[in-house]
């Protein structure tokens, strides 16, 4: 760890006075009005779910490797999950979809917008915290019911939700079809719960980046991941109450006997789909935009480089929030909807490459005449460019909507939506979380074993990812329990042994950045200030920030970005530092003026 | 393993094989070469600018000539992707892309099975020699077949890998789906959309006659429905 | 590289005063951006029905000569909540001259009339559910107590935060000078009463 040798020799600031925090505990861990606490409650939250999502991935794995074979410790679990070991049809349904639902909901979305959101934006834009603390507080205590209430489907009769992660209309509408009643209704109640934990903490976050920014700090000198937060969070304002009231409309239908997507009483089965995609696809863009724009943070960082086209970075985040509205369709080309659509749609999707294509080239710039360090951070940054560009392009094959006739449904879908969501969204994740980890916890995560986790999951991911390509373009239907139903995909079971093998490893692999993380937080190296050299206001507070953040409200003087500056001898020149080289150097004025 | 990582498509036994597979290929290729160029740039320079004491990283913002080309080069070629594509979709998908002559069928799927309708020796669909059959799908070779597909109870999905046709079955829709064989032999059909605890077994077998064979086939039913 | 060029002056640049931000309050900020979220929210819904009752107009047959609902009653009501707009801008005014009296009695006011609606919506679905009009009733039941029944949850939910602010009027917390709390229920109280005039015509006279 060079950086962290040098890590506040070069510039170091006055905290202020000594900061004491007399609250007792429970307001100060538990019922924290804290932006940074707050944060970190996300974190656990989420990566506990994200370890569940993991884990059922492993369940499905194992039936799809090994279908008929009795799942290793299978027998402990009750006879509606398993029959002497092996897994049912009932468990496998469930599983797809309650991997889907955790990984997407309660996993990737609290870990980018419920995590970063809440600790990068007062931090980076220094503010003292959110605008408004005590919702922001509300917002995360209204995430948790809502994570157990999808648990609890697992242990109701009928077992949990079981008609996929997009809960299609009827299927997901009359138990009768799937047996599943309690578990389908919770599946509604837990994300209409969730969406108004996402709607208080959406609107503060736009508000309090709009009005909490500190002196000097205007738009264009906000960090690229700020401004992804931004959009980020417009996003989830203006989607997640379209995804709350379809849910109403399911839990309707189970419950009180409407007939909303019930053909037999003149109910649509299509309008749940255009409901849930019109959400669902801004829906995926909430997915990757703070990857994106917390990656452009990290590769400037680790380049030691301005990052490249900051305008066109900006632009191209506001054009992702803008066009991710009018693509929706490309989810329905075969759902029977009017074909007409079916081609304005396929237009719209293949435009929406080209932002992110802006992006893809402007990293690339960034890197290029760098001078790069290979910290932990860094690796799963360029990892996470590397692997997003794969999920992309494969998303240009399903663009294309004659060919889409082909691999719609098929696990060319899946190796796209993992390769754009672990490849991309969490791979930007272990990026960040390692990152910001010494400024949450006051520690470093062990280096090496950083190092270890990042090349193990970046070879065993695409061990399990990849062939899926394969088994999608030879037609190998998605959420089928058992593949060898079909006498064309019998001869691909190698490829699915080997997938699922390959996940195992992964899996595995992840406990170590488990370990990692929670033996760091006791036994870490403690961390300086600024251990990656880096710009933003964040790294001129103590690690981990007192409560309340800035002693004094600091002004800004420049873009989060200059690294290698000819104004400066050393090669990054933090955002609140006056001009060195005193003559006719600015100087701060006084906190609020 | 070769056989297993191929990016080659199975072959097929439709006229649809024409339409789409051609575009796959192409897409293929634009993405195969972004992909690579953008791998390889990235790669060489992570080796080319690695940190080296003493050197400092050059100090640029960007440039606008830069963004302009490869904003503009991926535009256009995504268009072209577009535009090459809607064809194939709107002879496939489009309302007006049903061949006149075609045989027409129904298909009603349900949980978890496949009923088909026959037109029986007349040719046409609601007449009294219409007769259905559970799990097997007959049609003749080099002709078109359209079938009327609903559902009675969730949505299902008809997907014919070999004949690269795709469509979902929706109950209270009546959606109309072609497709010309031009092999004689039988195929798998499967269901593609999540319709329950037998989704993964609702299968059936297609199997394309010549003309003379399926004529005589529909006798034979017809006969036998006669019989009962 | 002009774009270089502008990016390397930027760093020359002297700070810029605080960051101008909206030049509004955070919580009035906060309230508008909240109801962006609700605008979505209700289009949803209203989209919903939309598309169903082209879909199946005979759902909708003999409507509305025939129609279960009591039109008259239902007009009556709207009117209350357009009044209780009005008295709900009167308050406001009172708030920025300052006045307390008329503060606490047009707030007082507003939030009786908001009760007031509520309490004839419950009347009306009564007499509805009685004459067998019920949310299973067809996709009408189905789309009518949904729509109207999440717009009178929104009236409610108003009601108790007006009640919360006219409490804090009597005790005299609002001054000439900061009363954020009347501006802020104030622009929920209008987008509520907005969404019902657009509900009651396109679901009871359209
Ligand atoms: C993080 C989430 C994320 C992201 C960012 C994307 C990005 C994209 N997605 Fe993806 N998508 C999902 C998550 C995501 N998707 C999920 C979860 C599903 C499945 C849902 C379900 O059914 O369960 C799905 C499904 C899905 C479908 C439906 C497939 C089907 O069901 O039949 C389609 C179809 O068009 C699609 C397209 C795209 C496209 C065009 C992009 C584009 O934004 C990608 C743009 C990026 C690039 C193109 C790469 C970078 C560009 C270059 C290197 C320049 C060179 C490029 C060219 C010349 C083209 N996606
Ligand atoms: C971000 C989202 C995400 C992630 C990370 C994953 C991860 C994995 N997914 Fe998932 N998957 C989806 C989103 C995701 N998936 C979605 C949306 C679907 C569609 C569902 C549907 O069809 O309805 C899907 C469907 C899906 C299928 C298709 C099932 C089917 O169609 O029948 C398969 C099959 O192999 C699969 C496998 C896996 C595997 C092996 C992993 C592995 O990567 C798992 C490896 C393990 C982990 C990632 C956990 C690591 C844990 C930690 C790092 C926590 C550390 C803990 C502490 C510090 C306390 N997934
Ligand atoms: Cu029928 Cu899946
Ligand atoms: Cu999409």
């Amino acid at each position: 760890m060079a950086t962290t040798a040098t890590g506040t020799s070069a510039y170091t600031y006055d905290h202020g006075p000594a900061h004491v925090d007399d609250r007792p505990f429970i307001r100060k861990y538990i019922f924290s009005t804290d932006h940074k606490i707050i944060g970190i409650q996300f974190l656990l939250m989420s990566l506990t779910f994200l370890l569940l999502g993991g884990t059922l991935a492993m369940v499905m794995r194992w039936q799809l490797g090994f279908p008929g074979k009795p799942l290793p410790g299978g027998t402990l679990l009750p006879e509606t999950y398993t029959n002497n070991g092996v897994v049912l049809p009932e468990f496998y349904n469930s599983a797809v979809t309650m991997h889907g639902t955790f990984m997407v909901f309660f996993a990737i979305m609290p870990l980018l917008v419920g995590v970063f959101g809440n600790y990068l934006i007062p931090l980076k834009i220094g503010a003292p915290d959110m605008a408004f603390p005590r919702i922001n507080m509300a917002s995360f205590w209204t995430a948790v019911p809502a994570g157990l209430l999808m648990l609890a489907g697992f242990f109701v009769e009928g077992g949990s939700a079981a008609a996929g992660w997009t809960s299609y209309a009827p299927l997901s509408a009359r138990s009768d079809l799937t047996g599943v009643h309690l578990g389908q209704i919770f599946w509604c109640l837990s994300l209409i719960i969730l969406g108004l934990s996402s709607i208080m903490g959406s609107f503060n976050y736009i508000t309090t980046v709009i009005n909490m920014r500190a002196p000097g700090m205007n738009w264009f000198r906000l960090p690229l991941s700020i401004w992804a937060l931004f959009v980020t969070a417009c996003l989830v304002l203006l989607a997640i109450p379209v995804l709350s009231g379809a849910a109403i409309l399911l839990l309707f239908d189970q419950t009180i006997g409407t007939h909303f997507f019930d053909p037999q009483a003149g109910g649509q089965p299509l309008l749940w789909q255009h409901l849930f995609w019109f959400f669902g696809h801004p829906e995926v863009y909430i997915l990757i935009l703070p990857a994106m724009g917390m990656a452009s943070d990290i590769i400037a960082n680790g380049a030691r480089k301005p990052i490249f086209g900051y305008t066109s970075m900006v632009l191209a985040i506001i054009a992702i929030g803008f066009l991710g509205w009018g693509v929706w369709g490309h989810h329905m080309f075969q759902s029977g909807m009017n074909p007409t659509l079916g081609t304005t749609f396929m237009i719209s999707t293949l435009l929406i490459s080209v932002p992110s294509a802006i992006k893809t080239f402007n990293w690339l710039g960034t890197i290029w005449q760098g001078n790069i360090t290979f910290h932990v951070p860094m690796l799963h940054a360029l990892a996470f460019v590397s692997m997003f560009v794969i999920g992309g392009l494969s998303g240009v094959f399903m663009a294309a909507s004659p060919f889409d006739i082909y691999i719609h449904d098929t696990y060319f879908i899946v190796a796209h939506l993992h390769y754009v969501l672990f490849g991309g969204s969490l791979f930007a994740i272990f990026a960040a979380v390692t990152y910001w980890y010494p400024k949450m916890f006051g520690r470093m995560m062990s280096p090496f074993w950083g190092r270890v986790h990042f090349w193990l999951t970046l070879v065993f991911y695409n061990c399990t990812f990849f062939p899926m390509h394969q088994l999608g373009l030879h037609g190998h239907m998605r959420r089928i329990y058992d593949p060898t139903q079909y006498a064309f995909l019998r001869e691909m079971q190698p490829v699915n042994q080997f997938i699922s093998i390959s996940a195992f490893c992964l899996f595995a692999t992840q406990l170590i950045f488990a370990a990692n993380f929670i033996g760091s937080w006791f036994k870490g190296e403690k961390a300086p200030d600024n251990p990656w050299l880096d710009n933003g206001l964040e790294w001129t507070l103590p690690s981990p920030p007192p409560h309340g953040n800035f002693a004094t409200v600091p002004t800004v003087y420049r873009g989060p970005y200059e690294y290698s500056s000819p104004h400066s001898d050393l090669d990054y020149l933090p955002q609140n530092v006056p001009m060195p080289g005193g003559a006719g150097a600015p100087h701060p004025q006084p906190a609020g003026d | 393993m070769d056989k297993f990582l191929s990016w080659m498509l199975p072959p097929g036994a439709s006229t649809f094989v024409g339409d789409i597979d051609w575009i796959y290929y192409l897409i293929l290729a634009v993405t195969g070469v972004a992909f690579v160029l953008v791998e390889v740039a990235l790669v060489v320079f992570l080796i080319r600018y690695r940190k080296r004491p003493g050197r400092k990283a050059t100090y640029i913002h960007g440039s606008n000539r830069a963004e302009v080309i490869w904003t503009s080069v991926t535009a256009v070629v995504v268009v072209i992707i577009g535009l090459l594509s809607a064809p194939a979709w709107n002879k496939i998908k489009g309302r007006e892309g049903v061949p006149p002559n075609a045989m027409p069928i129904g298909i009603e799927a349900k949980q978890f099975e496949w009923n088909v309708t026959y037109p029986g020796p007349d040719g046409k669909l609601g007449t009294k020699d219409d007769f259905t059959i559970r799990g097997q799908l007959h049609v003749p070779v080099d002709r078109p077949t359209v079938a009327m597909l609903t559902s009675q109870d969730a949505i299902h999905s008809f997907f014919v890998p070999s004949f690269r046709i795709k469509q979902d079955a929706v109950p209270g829709m009546h959606i109309r789906v072609w497709f010309q064989p031009t092999k004689v032999g039988e195929y798998e059909l499967g269901c593609a959309e999540l319709c329950g605890l037998g989704h993964y077994r609702m299968r059936a077998i297609v199997t394309v006659h010549t003309q003379a064979d399926y004529d005589r086939w529909v006798a034979e039913q017809g006969h036998s429905v006669a019989q009962r | 590289m002009a774009h270089a060029a502008a990016m390397h002056e930027d760093v020359m640049l002297p700070p810029s005063s605080r960051a101008a931000g909206a030049g509004v309050y955070n919580e009035k900020l906060g309230m508008w951006i909240f109801l962006g979220s609700e605008v979505m929210f209700f289009t949803a819904l209203i989209g919903t029905y939309v598309i169903l009752r082209f879909a199946h107009p005979d759902a909708w047959v003999g409507h509305p000569r025939t129609t279960p609902l009591n039109i008259p009653v239902t007009a009556v009501n709207t009117f209350l909540l357009i009044c209780s707009s009005v008295t709900m801008v009167k308050a406001f005014a009172a708030a920025q001259d300052g006045i307390q009296r008329s503060l606490r009695l047009w707030l007082l006011a507003t939030a009786m009339i908001g009760a007031t609606f509520v309490g004839v919506q419950v009347y009306e679905y009564t007499h509805l559910i009685e004459k067998g009009f019920v949310p299973s009733e067809g996709l009408f039941g189905s789309t009518f107590y949904t729509m109207t029944g999440f717009h009178g949850f929104h009236v409610t939910i108003g009601v108790i935060c007006m009640t919360y602010v006219t409490i804090k009027a009597f005790r005299g917390k609002y001054s000439q000078t900061d009363h954020r709390g009347v501006e802020v229920i104030g622009l929920y109280w209008h987008f509520v009463d907005l969404v019902w005039i657009i509900l009651f015509t396109i679901v009871y006279l359209i």
